[in-house]
């Protein structure tokens, strides 16, 4: 074991975590705003509505996330040079980095497979509840607002938490459209000093350990939430 | 997207026939990715390409049954370091930093690095005229340390893991240029996608780029490494190189 290269290159991975959760945070935030309506319509929406978002979720959950983020990063960008003006346009800039399509690619994705958890867990609130909630004189919105919804995450919680422990585990994927978060510095270290073994531990104990401060906070966080004993 | 080359044909015969005296089976490792006119693989998935022929004609001088395995470029050299591979023969550059872990045959050819970006736009090899541009280069290329060493202070760098990632990211205009091996541009140049693109500059670091390009071996096999340079010697005074190379390039590949 040598790690004679970790100095060196320890700011490159300091750059590379901060990449890791933007991406992993922006990925679940936009991912899961998605996710709630989706999971909501394909329960309560009119049929257009929640054969819509039954579609949604068996693409997303049916293709590779890695066919995915290629499709949004290199197949959009294959069209650009029909697209005349664009270049100059104001959303360009954005356009020519490859984070948004890699916090894109992963939005979906985790709206895809939460939006499938959120059905469940919606299915998974006792009508009598909503309906004593209706009963109170409560509007529909607010009935989702302080009962269905809240009684539907916390449900869902434990299993929402894995998911996005599966989400930080997807995110060396960004590697492949020069997004170089941890895992990305990891190869370079691979690349550039020819040990295979140190790196790729480094790589995994980094994971590892972002895996444990997300268990922990969920718990925390679950600990927060009203129980209530059946 | 990439135009197949009509050498096709030709370049897997060359290969089917490197039998001969065998002493032990040698594995050369080529890069997993197309890297035309070097090797490229056809439809039917068997590579070909001037660099294919070449271990054929290499292979037939030292005697050798030789099997090809294409290896991802990044994982190359642990695959060599592993004994999956006895031989690189991936357009691999002699460099100082590449010497440390593993040794290399004379240089079998060596051709420059260029900058290529849009028609439409200026730009030369002067780093000031590249300020505020979008660079791309593959990972862990000796065009890569040139452009670090260059390049970095001016242009914003991309680094890409394959050839044709960052052709794909030109054409897309994310990136306003890329800098990479002469030859392996030809092709992409004279593709429809690659028109509106043109050779900018070309760019000499001795101290960087090196000899040129050998074959990588284990620094212990020192049997394989004396034949392979009597095969390179063998093979460029028999007119072999010769014949192989004119169907591929209208000038010295070898180079100076």
């Amino acid at each position: 074991m040598e790690w004679y290269w970790l100095p060196e290159y320890a700011p490159r991975f300091l750059e590379g975590l901060w990449l890791t959760l933007q991406l992993l945070g922006l990925s679940i935030f936009f991912g899961m705003s998605l996710a709630i309506p989706i999971g909501l319509a394909q329960v309560t929406g009119p049929w257009p509505l929640a054969w819509t978002a039954r579609a949604f979720c068996t693409v997303i959950r049916g293709t590779p996330l890695l066919i995915q983020l290629w499709l949004i990063y290199y197949g959009l960008g294959s069209l650009f040079p029909f697209i005349p003006g664009i270049r100059e346009s104001m959303i360009w800039p954005l356009l020519r980095e490859a984070f948004p399509y890699a916090v894109v690619a992963f939005s979906l994705s985790v709206a895809g497979y939460e939006g499938e958890v959120m059905r469940g867990a919606f299915r998974s609130v006792p009508r009598g509840e909503l309906e004593a909630a209706r009963a109170m004189g409560m509007s529909p919105f607010k009935v989702l607002r302080r009962i269905w919804l809240p009684r539907a995450l916390q449900n869902v919680f434990p299993t929402l938490a894995g998911e996005f422990i599966l989400t930080l585990k997807a995110t060396p994927l960004a590697a492949t459209i020069t997004v170089f978060e941890v895992y990305g510095v990891g190869s370079i270290v691979r690349q550039e000093t020819y040990r295979i073994y140190e790196p790729l531990l480094f790589v995994a104990l980094i994971y590892l350990c972002l895996t444990f401060v997300l268990v922990i906070a969920f718990r925390l966080m679950e600990r927060r939430m009203p129980q209530r004993s059946a | 997207m990439k135009t197949l080359t009509t050498f096709a044909a030709t370049a897997t015969a060359t290969l089917m026939l490197s039998t001969g005296i065998a002493s032990a089976d040698v594995t050369i490792g080529i890069a997993a990715e197309p890297y035309p006119p070097f090797a490229e693989k056809t439809a039917d998935g068997s590579w070909t390409g001037w660099e294919v022929e070449m271990i054929g004609a290499l292979c037939e001088a030292m005697e050798e049954t030789c099997t090809i395995a294409p290896i991802a470029w990044d994982g190359i050299i642990p695959a060599l370091m592993s004994k999956k591979i006895d031989v690189i023969m991936a357009s691999m550059s002699i460099t100082e930093e590449r010497l440390k872990t593993i040794d290399f045959s004379d240089k079998y050819y060596n051709t420059p690095a260029v900058l290529v970006g849009a028609k439409s736009m200026e730009m030369t090899g002067d780093p000031a005229s590249l300020d505020g541009k979008y660079v791309g280069v593959q990972v862990s290329t000796t065009h890569a340390n040139y452009v670090d060493a260059h390049f970095a202070e001016t242009a914003d760098v991309k680094t890409y893991n394959t050839f044709d990632e960052h052709n794909q990211d030109l054409v897309a205009g994310r990136i306003d240029a890329v800098v990479g091996d002469s030859l392996a541009f030809q092709d992409f140049l004279k593709s429809d996608a690659g028109a509106p693109y043109e050779v900018k500059a070309e760019l000499n670091d001795v101290a960087i780029f090196g000899p040129g390009v050998g074959a990588g071996m284990r620094k212990d096999d020192t049997d394989l490494h004396a034949k392979m340079n009597a095969a390179i010697e063998k093979i460029r005074a028999d007119g072999t190189y010769k014949a192989i190379s004119d169907k591929y390039f209208d000038f010295d590949i070898y180079g100076g």
